[in-house]
């Protein structure tokens, strides 16, 4: 389980969260919403532990330790990895080595994996090098299914991605996530669904990984509070038809109270 | 010869131009005695394995012809094709055909090191192809340093001959017993007609070392010369400034290097191609860190003729201390020249760091990844056992840096 307290973190000179509290308990998918600049990029980025990130108060815990203040290879290892919306590049690295780099067990085989986010071709090219807004995705999820992580955080994983390629980085998602549809497996779906541990939090803009990745919850971060929490679908449809000016009238009667939410603006 | 006594008379106090001075005093010219072997594999362990970190393999196994000078003595020199000749200079300067070689490309009197290359020549090989021969296993040569104090005298020629094909790692290597030493090597390269030669160099030589290398290629119509340095080990004073000159239509260069500045090694390393025909083509890649030493990176490019094409491409990277400089020279001399550079001198970037770390790596595993991207590069047109000579001479830079 993840569980963030009253998280307040700065960025330079920058207070960029101001309050956030998050629980993510094994097999629950949440879905980040928030306008651009609210932190949502900066909350995932302290989960993962830049240290450029400065944890001011507040706890993260995960799977009961404390991870408040712990290197970010360490938090690797424990089972937290994050799909990044812009990662740089790193000449002479190839794509292969990067994917064996994140199979800690080194019990994968490189090949199987990128086939199946058809990313053969880019096993020899150096990582991330040259590579499109799709691209980058699908060498984000080839890691990711390598390293496979508990806990997931993706970055906008839907953005730059061709009509061509949603399916199949949304599918990709679903699996990592243990969410796509597996029928006459020997479980039930009950059984199965119950047997999830995997752990997500995505952020998205666009809301199409939602026809791909059935969320449980959603969660709404503005100007570095966390807002709102309720259904995902039903936030996005608020979103979507009145802008993120709904979300703030609820804040109020949610967590946090709306006159300590507009004073901060 | 007579002339070129006189003028290496006349240069024996010339300072070179770049590099600090040497007093060629302090160092003996007078060799032990070795005496030659009949297989490489006689060869004391000691220096075998001294021989393998710089390339050159006692086994034989991959390559078609050896040439290995102990000190001032040719100890081995064979080939094992046909169209491959492989011998010590000494032996070849006794044949007519090499004087249209010898010191045709480098000038005698360039400075006191090419002047006592002349006037106290040890020895040095000649590595040629007979026309048409494609010799596509490497030869490989070795110049071995073992006695303390010496000034190791040598003169390489190489020759491709008209449509063949020629590979040549030479490891340069220094014993544990040498505190000083002073080598000064003397390399003309001949690629001729449709010829193609590619020239690997691993220098591996001791802390206390001095070396001063001096090479001229010339690269005819349709040839191709592809030139590779490595220097990763720690050495008092390097300067060289190879320099090839592309006389025929079509003529391609490369020039690869990769550097490491240890602390107290000066290294002074350039690259100069002058592109003087139609079509021709050049590159100048240079990969450099300093670890703590000084390592200055020249590269001039000159384009002579109308619609000659080059690139310079120096990256450097700043570890732990030390300083790097970075001198790319373009000069165009025609309209309708087409040349470029790019020059970086930085540090690690963070966010590389990080991001390998948050795949699982440690901090130093990160760092050491970075680094080891940073120094391959991939060598088009170079046989498969160089570039993997090449790779593991890389894979070494973690031990080296880290």
């Amino acid at each position: 389980m993840l569980k963030i307290e009253g998280l307040q973190v700065r960025l330079g000179e920058k207070e960029i969260l101001k309050h956030v509290d998050l629980e993510i308990k094994p097999g629950e998918v949440h879905i980040l919403f928030g306008p651009n600049g609210s932190g949502k990029t900066s909350l995932l980025m302290t989960i993962m532990g830049y240290p450029q990130y400065q944890v001011m108060s507040g706890k993260i815990s995960f799977k009961g330790q404390d991870i408040t203040h712990m290197p970010v290879n360490e938090r690797a290892k424990l089972g937290i990895g994050m799909s990044y919306q812009r990662p740089p590049t790193i000449h002479g690295l190839k794509t292969r080595d990067m994917v064996r780099i994140c199979d800690s067990s080194k019990s994968k085989v490189v090949e199987d994996l990128a086939a199946e986010v058809n990313f053969t071709d880019f096993l020899s090219r150096d990582i991330n090098a040259g590579f499109s807004g799709g691209e980058i995705k699908r060498s984000e999820l080839l890691q990711l299914m390598a390293q496979d992580p508990d806990l997931m955080l993706f970055d906008e994983p839907e953005s730059g991605v061709d009509l061509e390629n949603i399916t199949l980085i949304g599918n990709s998602i679903a699996g990592l996530l243990q969410r796509n549809f597996l029928a006459h497996t020997e479980k039930t779906q009950k059984q199965a669904h119950r047997s999830r541990n995997k752990m997500g939090l995505i952020i998205t803009h666009t809301g199409y990984i939602l026809n791909y990745v059935p969320a449980d919850k959603g969660q709404v971060l503005y100007d570095g509070v966390m807002a709102c929490r309720g259904n995902p679908q039903e936030i996005f449809q608020t979103i979507s038809h009145a802008g993120y000016q709904e979300c703030i009238k609820c804040c109020g009667q949610l967590q946090t109270p709306l006159t300590e939410i507009q004073n901060s603006l | 010869m007579a002339d070129f006594d006189d003028k290496a008379r006349e240069a024996k106090e010339k300072k070179a131009a770049l590099g600090p001075d040497i007093d060629l005093e302090t160092y003996c010219v007078e060799g032990e005695c070795h005496l030659p072997v009949e297989k490489l594999d006689e060869l004391p362990q000691e220096d075998k394995e001294l021989m393998l970190k710089a390339g050159v393999d006692a086994s034989e196994e991959g390559r078609s012809g050896s040439f290995v000078q102990k000190d001032t003595t040719a100890v081995y020199a064979t080939s094992l094709m046909d169209g491959l000749e492989v011998m010590p200079i000494k032996e070849a300067l006794k044949q007519d055909w090499v004087n249209e070689y010898y010191w045709k490309l480098v000038p005698v009197d360039q400075d006191k090191f090419t002047a006592k290359a002349h006037t106290d020549l040890h020895n040095g090989y000649v590595i040629r192809t007979l026309p048409g021969a494609k010799v596509t296993f490497p030869v490989q040569a070795c110049l071995y340093l073992h006695q303390d104090a010496l000034s190791q005298n040598v003169h390489n020629l190489i020759i491709a001959s008209e449509d063949s094909e020629l590979h040549v790692i030479t490891g340069c290597v220094s014993g544990a017993h040498v505190n000083k030493g002073l080598h000064v090597g003397i390399s003309e390269f001949y690629v001729k007609k449709n010829a193609k030669l590619s020239f690997t160099m691993i220098h591996h030589w001791a802390e206390g070392m001095m070396v001063r290398p001096r090479s001229v290629g010339v690269v005819e119509e349709g040839g191709l010369f592809l030139n590779n340095y490595i220097c990763m080990k720690p050495l008092k004073s390097l300067q060289m400034y190879p320099t090839t000159r592309l006389v025929g239509r079509g003529a391609v260069a490369r020039f690869y290097s990769l550097l490491i500045g240890h602390p107290g090694s000066e290294l002074d390393v350039g690259g100069r191609i002058l592109l003087s025909a139609p079509e021709t083509r050049a590159e100048i890649i240079a990969r450099a860190i300093s670890n703590g030493g000084t390592i200055i990176n020249r590269g001039h490019l000159a384009g002579d003729v109308p619609g000659v094409k080059a690139h310079l491409e120096c990256r450097g990277l700043i570890l732990k201390g030390g300083d790097i400089l970075a001198i790319p020279e373009l000069w165009g001399k025609a309209e309708g020249v087409e040349m470029s550079h790019e020059a970086a001198v930085g540090k690690i970037n963070q966010e590389e760091i990080l991001y390998l770390m948050s795949r699982g790596l440690s901090e130093d595993e990160a760092t050491a990844t970075i680094v080891r991207g940073f120094m391959s590069v991939e060598i088009p047109g170079l046989p498969s056992e160089l570039q993997a000579q090449i790779d593991a001479a890389v894979a070494q830079t973690e031990q080296e840096v880290m």
